[in-house]
């Protein structure tokens, strides 16, 4: 486990409507109370448009150590985004990151709020467009990688009202997200990776319904454990 | 004859002039096929560079470059903003500390800014962007011979020739693509721009050669 105190990687959303990167701010920000999403949208005189100073100061201003990750929506917002990052003292620090805008933001969110670093957070919002959950009998070869450990297994009911909505697939993700383990979340024939909060929400496991939590890596017994625990406290609804 | 900071000056003024007054054109221009602000930005940011030329006089032509690339940067909001920035960005680099610009090194500048925008914006000619204006105005540029009024008349004339070809042409970079067929038959409104100023840059290089005969 890696330490919580640990600075977490920010985001910034430039869009050319200040009220589009404001509403994606509001709405990633609530699944990572912990982390500094800022929104930049707009020209300085209210219109439309991205305005470079203004990205500037919001790369430095959600930057707490840990580098940001930069999202954008159209052509122009993306050049300046880009040009911004250039300009900055430790470019390295800053990743522009070709997303889609709304769940890429939500995805990076949630990965810096477990503690990813800045290419896993990028990562995170690049991979989020193709999330759909994978079917089960598609072998994931990645999981072959934790041979050594004996995967844990273990069947949770969803006594929830809503099942792994929005709100219980992120608390589900972001309880793990800090362990050494790969957890994949089971529902009839699909399944889905817990690190991604859109693929757990994409399994569309409803209120009532069981999961199959499956998990591999030093961690595994307490990743189960821990979603257990969530699971018994009904997600905290 | 060579073009010092002063010319570099007159010639930037002279082409705040012709953005201001094809400012609506530009802006039906890009109403057509875009998001229509292509206009009004580039009325921002040349207005506020006729400011800063004023305020902060360039001592050379490569600062007087830079000055435009930092206003425009900061001052035109869309894509013109940080293709334009990066344009006169690369062209001041590729100056350098030059005090008087002879045909070549005029080349050379407008050479640095073909680069920078086709880094910046990945556009390809033919994608109906400026790049298909800047294009063959750098490759004429570099064909005009030592003399800095030529290379610039032929850069010029090539751009506005440049920019015509892309009224038939189906957008692939930039807001205009999101149009798909729809946007051909309707003239790029940043390669509009582009032929512009390089139109009003030779103006302003024939009548200062002019005025000292």
């Amino acid at each position: 486990m890696r330490p919580v105190d640990e600075p977490k990687v920010g985001l910034v959303v430039v869009s050319h409507s200040e009220m589009l990167a404001s509403g994606i701010a509001e709405l990633a920000a609530q699944m990572a109370p912990h982390v500094a999403v800022l929104p930049v949208g707009g020209t300085p005189d209210g219109g439309l448009g991205t305005d470079y100073e203004s990205v500037c100061g919001a790369l430095v201003g959600a930057d707490s150590g840990a580098g940001v990750v930069v999202l954008y929506d159209l052509g122009s917002a993306k050049m300046t985004a880009e040009m911004a990052v250039e300009s900055a003292d430790d470019a390295a620090r800053y990743a522009v990151v070709d997303a889609p805008l709304v769940e890429g933001a939500v995805a990076a969110a949630v990965a810096a709020q477990g503690g990813a670093r800045l290419r896993d957070v990028a990562a995170a919002a690049e991979g989020a467009s193709g999330e759909a959950p994978v079917r089960a009998s598609a072998a994931p070869a990645r999981r072959s990688l934790h041979l050594v450990t004996d995967p844990v297994s273990v069947e949770i009911e969803l006594n929830n009202d809503v099942g792994l909505h929005a709100r219980p697939a992120a608390l589900l993700a972001r309880t793990v997200a800090e362990l050494d383990a790969d957890v994949v979340v089971r529902y009839g024939e699909s399944e889905a990776s817990a690190a991604s909060v859109l693929a757990l929400m994409g399994l569309g496991a409803p209120g009532g319904g069981s999961v199959e939590v499956i998990a591999t890596g030093k961690d595994a017994r307490e990743a189960v454990r821990r979603i257990e625990e969530l699971a018994e406290r009904g997600f905290d609804d | 004859m060579t073009c010092t900071a002063e010319g570099v000056v007159s010639a930037l003024r002279a082409a705040v002039a012709v953005v201001i007054a094809h400012r609506d054109e530009l802006v039906r221009l890009d109403r057509e096929i875009g998001d229509g602000d292509h206009g009004e930005n580039m009325r921002r940011g040349f207005t506020a560079l006729l400011s800063r030329l004023d305020s902060e006089p360039p001592a050379t032509p490569g600062s007087a470059l830079k000055l435009v690339a930092t206003t425009l940067i900061s001052t035109v909001g869309g894509a013109a903003g940080p293709l334009y920035g990066t344009a006169f960005l690369r062209a001041a680099s590729a100056v350098g500390d030059a005090t008087a610009l002879d045909g070549p090194a005029v080349a050379k500048a407008l050479r640095g800014a073909l680069d920078g925008v086709v880094a910046r914006g990945k556009a390809e000619v033919g994608d109906k962007t400026m790049v298909d204006a800047l294009t063959p105005a750098v490759a004429a540029a570099e064909a005009a011979g030592d003399d800095m009024v030529a290379v610039l008349v032929a850069a010029a004339d090539a751009a506005d020739a440049g920019a015509e070809s892309t009224v038939p042409l189906v957008a692939r970079k930039g807001r205009a693509s999101y149009l798909g067929e729809r946007s051909a038959d309707h003239l790029d409104p940043g390669a509009r721009s582009t032929a512009l100023l390089l139109r009003a840059f030779a103006d302003a290089a024939q009548s200062d050669e002019r005025a000292q005969r």
